[in-house]
């Protein structure tokens, strides 16, 4: 038995080189396979855990209740809603464009003070000190009847703050 | 011997060889930090497995099951204690080891596959650490893996794709926790058993430790003495003290645990978990992409490749190579703290100086900073090897060391020079600021 053995392999070593090879090719398919299988696993819940659309729509307030200049934070909608110094709206989110803190507004120093790595924003959401990259995203504004409603579906990246982003009556 | 008592020493005596050369079982050769990121392996494990016994991973249970554990549980607190400890403890000891096999000489030729691995099990003890901090879901947790999934959101191409991955969708939520805590209990400790393994038998078929190079022309063999009772026996010193040292750490101070996670309030300041503040003192002063991404980068990639350049590896077994290397590291050493200092105090100055509305920062917080610290570290190479007459060795040995202690200074002012908002601040004055 051994001696065939060790004639057969002398003699074939090709043969024993391509079946090694591929051994190691269905391995490299398994594994890439079940890599695959995990991704998909994980990506699957990517589209479960959309936001649902029904309460996208949040009403701030009446137009009447926000002064010009100040900033009024929107706990439902997870935003903040600017009173420019002309009187218009600006929906400003309030996770901070460097890395996701929770930008908190400091009334004192009249902007946003991002505790996690020191940016800050004015009232438009511009950037006045780096690290962060890009002014706060913004969501759409609308006044209905009076009603300052936003719309937390649609997030809107910028570069800088431009007046026709702000929401005039 | 009866035969069960020969198979427990069989099974010892088969993860060390027969013999040991005598001269590695120094202490102040290796100082045992191998041994003891092992023997925390071993503690991690353990109390793990208790914990995971109580420990609940939904968004809503989490947070309660913690207070259970160290309020109802007998010896809760205590174990969930020593877990923290182990962890933590574990990322200083792998620090050093690491430090240790650079400046002795251990990454040469035979050991180059061994300081990779070695580099891999470092990138997973400190996975593993992050995972872990976000399981008790409070606020901790809770901000740090937003400022950690939202980092990955900067990696060019691929970045908001690995971003909404690892989140489970565009927001943190049940599945975010369903990951890290799978990465955590089974994906990270599988691959890191594995790998200890490797690296454990790699030293063994290196030899062992690294050993004083000895001249062909001497003929005097190596004194070899037997592994059991010899070195076991100095193992089991060092891991009974440092298993010692932990319990009773454990009993005097406990894991934090801050309020239950708050996705409306960021805490003030929000730190990262102390490992990584050095990257968070990067992320103050530098453009995100490059601090993210191009840094740790560059820094992994020169790690990995250092031993596959020839000659870079010290004199082995003898600490900094020489007399005259010893000094360069502690000059190296010295004057890399002292300008990481500098600059990041003059960054600061320059930071709070510009309250103009900021330009775009990706050539004056990024390209140029990195060009700068390239330049720097290859004009010093060539200085050392020119001028000075050093070897390619001691040359890059002090370059390792002055960017690891970059980073450490970078870490302490993070730790404890950082107050509100992330100003700079001395932390024994009275009231900070």
């Amino acid at each position: 038995m051994v001696e065939n053995h060790t004639t057969e392999s002398t003699e074939s070593p090709d043969r024993r080189r391509f079946l090694n090879r591929c051994w190691a090719f269905f391995g490299i398919v398994a594994a890439a396979e079940f890599g695959w299988l995990g991704l998909s696993f994980m990506n699957s819940r990517k589209e479960r855990n959309r936001p649902a659309k029904t309460d996208s729509i949040v009403s701030a307030g009446a137009v009447e209740q926000f002064t010009p200049g100040t900033v009024t934070a929107v706990p439902v909608g997870q935003f903040y809603l600017a009173c420019l110094g002309d009187g218009s709206f600006l929906a400003l989110s309030r996770t901070c464009t460097h890395l996701g803190c929770s930008v908190p507004w400091d009334e004192e120093k009249n902007k946003f003070v991002c505790p996690c790595h020191g940016s800050t924003f004015n009232l438009t959401g511009e950037v006045l000190t780096a690290p962060a990259p890009r002014p706060l995203d913004i969501y759409p504004v609308r006044i209905e009847n009076g009603i300052v409603k936003v719309d937390t579906s649609v997030t809107q990246k910028r570069d800088r703050f431009e007046p026709v982003q702000a929401t005039r009556i | 011997m009866p035969k069960s008592r020969r198979s427990i020493t069989d099974l010892i005596l088969h993860l060390h060889p027969q013999t040991v050369p005598r001269e590695t079982l120094r202490l102040t050769l290796s100082w045992g930090l191998g041994g003891m990121a092992a023997v925390l392996v071993g503690l991690l494990f353990l109390t793990g497995i208790l914990l995971l016994l109580v420990y609940q991973p939904s968004i809503n249970h989490a947070y309660n099951s913690i207070l259970i554990l160290t309020r109802e549980v007998p010896f809760g607190l205590w174990v969930r204690n020593i877990h923290h400890w182990s962890a933590n403890l574990l990322v200083v000891i792998a620090v050093l080891h690491l430090l240790r096999v650079v400046l002795t000489g251990a990454f040469g030729p035979g050991r180059r596959l061994n300081w990779v691995i070695g580099l891999f099990l470092l990138f997973l003890l400190l996975s593993s650490n992050f995972t872990g901090y976000l399981l008790p879901w409070d606020q901790l947790a809770y901000w740090a893996v937003t400022i950690c999934t939202s980092m990955l959101g900067y990696i060019p191409f691929c970045g908001q794709w690995l971003q909404e991955l690892f989140r489970g969708g565009a927001e943190i939520g049940p599945a975010t926790l369903a990951n890290f805590f799978v990465l955590h209990v089974a994906f990270i400790p599988a691959t890191l058993f594995i790998l200890l393994l490797w690296h454990f038998w790699l030293i063994r078929r290196a030899g062992g430790l690294v050993q004083v190079e000895r001249n062909d022309t001497e003929k005097v063999p190596v004194l070899r003495v037997p592994s059991t009772p010899n070195l076991i026996v100095r193992e089991a010193a060092v891991s009974l003290a440092l298993v010692a040292f932990i319990l009773i750490m454990s009993i005097l101070w406990s894991a934090p645990l801050l309020e239950q996670a708050n996705p409306g309030m960021s805490p003030n300041p929000a730190k990262s978990p102390w490992y990584f503040l050095g990257f968070q003192e990067l992320l103050l002063h530098l453009h995100p992409v490059f601090a993210v991404f191009v840094w740790p980068l560059l820094g992994a990639a020169a790690l990995m490749f250092v031993p596959f350049w020839r000659d870079t590896a010290l004199p082995t077994g003898v600490w900094f190579g020489s007399e005259h290397g010893r000094k360069l590291l502690i000059w190296t050493a010295s004057a890399g703290a002292l300008a990481t200092l500098g600059l990041i105090l003059g960054d600061n100055l320059l930071l709070s100086s510009a309250e103009a509305v900021a330009v775009d920062t990706f050539i004056t917080r990024g390209v140029l900073p990195t060009v700068l610290l390239i330049a720097l570290l290859a004009g010093l190479y060539f200085l050392l090897i020119r001028k000075q007459k050093y070897t390619r060795a001691e040359a890059v040995t002090a370059g390792i060391v002055l960017v690891l202690v970059a980073l450490m200074v970078c870490t302490v002012i993070g730790i404890w020079f950082r107050g509100p908002e992330m100003h700079l601040i001395w932390p024994l004055g009275q009231g900070g600021e």
